[in-house]
């Protein structure tokens, strides 16, 4: 399967990361738009540009005594998890590497945002900020686990947690038509880890923006935009796990990958409008007595039909 | 190339390390603790275990997480924003630590390392796999029942708001009596 290690994979990576974060919050703005009544949401398209030459141009406020050298950590670090975690993540055939353990590698990286998140609201030397990183590690241990079930039944369906070899399996059948609850879980998991939406209880407007309380200028442009990239990614993985990966009629291999994300990220976008912010607690006791007894008789179906 | 990266890793693991009693700060001492872990996690990559070096990375990055939550709230100044240090009885202290390295280093360097017999497997995630599951099972599973058992125990002892707490005497509240009360 395909070409990994190919030089212009990773060129290309960074580019279209950063196109499909700039989609997605260019997308969110436009529901922004239309549910406030304003006129011509499409116009509000931009706005995500706009907001990011402000940051940019803004002196940046800090708090006495902050911990610049965690807060900056953690703001560099949660662009860098999505990065990281995309060069497992094929677009059509290529992806920038392809290991044995490509599953493994997105899961290793991706688990880097509850330090990212937590260094950011320990590193502002603020209450608020504070309380945001707390809420990130309490939910963190609700989603993770459900969403390691998720991955390791698409492992054990694909009998590989090479990335090729999970799309080459589905060359039949798209895992989400034999593993609907893993697929839900993994989409619920990516909402929880790029703390969007209803799971955005680490940023929440009860604790005046959690986390992200005291970011400003350059520092919060870097965090919101990674965690744009984030839910991008997450999304984009959803398609070779899930979906298929490439595979389509009439268009290249790529372009399926592109639509296919695409569909998946604004489905996730659309969703984190749709539906309130949960408490993590709340969140925490549904994923330990709904979610991982609904995904473990996933695999347990799974791992039948497999012998 | 690998020797290099071999030993940016191992300085960089026990500059993390010594990172821990030298920064002021036990949030600064959790995160060097975390960098000299992923040091050794990356040298497991180095040495061809993808899954366990990935495994380590995982692991670590989430435990050192959940432990700063315990080491700010254990520690000995209010909160844990005061500047702090890690070391007490400075001198004593250092004579163990002196003492188990030298132990630790004429170990390594002593033992007579056996040769290597046959050779490495082609994929090591899955000869791992099948020891785990194979000669080694039921090292694993009593391992595992004994972590969760403790797990458990450990959570029931220390939770002061069980599920009779919440659902009442006879489990038959339909809403759980939480301190923080939303929508049903």
């Amino acid at each position: 399967m395909g070409e990994p290690g190919a030089v212009w994979a990773v060129a290309v990576l960074p580019p279209v990361v950063a196109g499909l974060a700039l989609g997605a919050a260019g997308w969110d703005s436009v529901l922004a738009a239309r549910d406030a009544g304003r006129g011509r949401a499409l116009r509000a398209a931009a706005d995500p540009l706009r907001e990011a030459a402000r940051l940019l141009l803004r002196p940046p406020r800090t708090v006495a005594a902050a911990d610049r050298l965690l807060l900056r950590a953690g703001v560099v670090l949660l662009p860098a998890v999505a990065l990281l975690a995309a060069m497992v993540v094929p677009l059509g055939n290529a992806m920038v590497m392809d290991p044995a353990v490509g599953v493994v590698w997105f899961n290793a990286v991706e688990v880097a945002v509850w330090a990212a998140v937590w260094l950011v609201g320990w590193g502002s030397n603020s209450a608020f900020g504070l309380v945001g990183g707390y809420r990130f590690l309490a939910q963190g241990l609700a989603y993770e686990l459900p969403h390691m079930f998720a991955l390791t039944t698409v492992g054990l369906g694909a009998q590989s947690l090479r990335v090729g070899e999970i799309v080459q399996a589905q060359q039949g059948l798209w895992f989400v038509v034999w593993m609907p609850v893993a697929f839900a879980v993994y989409l619920l998991s990516v909402l929880a880890m790029a703390f969007w939406g209803p799971l955005a209880h680490p940023v929440a407007d009860d604790a005046a923006g959690g986390a992200a309380v005291e970011l400003s200028g350059p520092d919060r442009l870097f965090f919101l935009a990674g965690r744009y990239a984030l839910l991008a990614v997450a999304a984009a993985f959803a398609v070779p796990l899930f979906l298929g990966g490439g595979a389509g009629p009439l268009l290249p291999a790529w372009a399926w990958s592109l639509v296919k994300t695409a569909v998946v990220l604004g489905g996730l976008v659309w969703a984190g409008r749709r539906f309130p912010v949960v408490r993590m607690d709340r969140f925490a006791e549904a994923a330990w007595t709904v979610l991982i007894p609904a995904v473990l008789v996933q695999m347990l179906v799974v791992g039948i039909a497999v012998l | 190339m690998g020797v290099v990266v071999f030993w940016v890793l191992a300085a960089g693991a026990v500059a993390g390390g010594i990172a821990v009693f030298a920064v002021d700060s036990m949030a600064r001492a959790t995160f060097a603790l975390l960098l000299s872990f992923l040091c050794v996690g990356a040298e497991l990559l180095l040495i061809g275990l993808p899954y366990l070096g990935l495994l380590v990375v995982l692991m670590m990055i989430m435990e050192m997480l959940i432990m700063a939550v315990f080491m700010v709230m254990y520690m000995m100044n209010p909160a844990g924003l005061m500047p702090m240090t890690m070391v007490h009885n400075r001198r004593g202290s250092a004579a163990v630590s002196a003492a188990v390295f030298a132990a630790l280093a004429a170990g390594a360097l002593l033992t007579p390392w056996p040769e290597r017999r046959g050779v490495p497997a082609h994929d090591t995630t899955f000869a791992l796999g099948e020891a785990v599951m194979g000669p080694k099972m039921a090292v694993m599973m009593l391992v595992g029942v004994a972590i969760l058992a403790t797990m458990i125990t450990s959570v029931v002892l220390a939770t002061g708001r069980g599920r009779y707490d919440r659902h009442g005497d006879r489990l038959d509240a339909r809403r759980p009596a939480d301190p923080g009360r939303g929508a049903p």
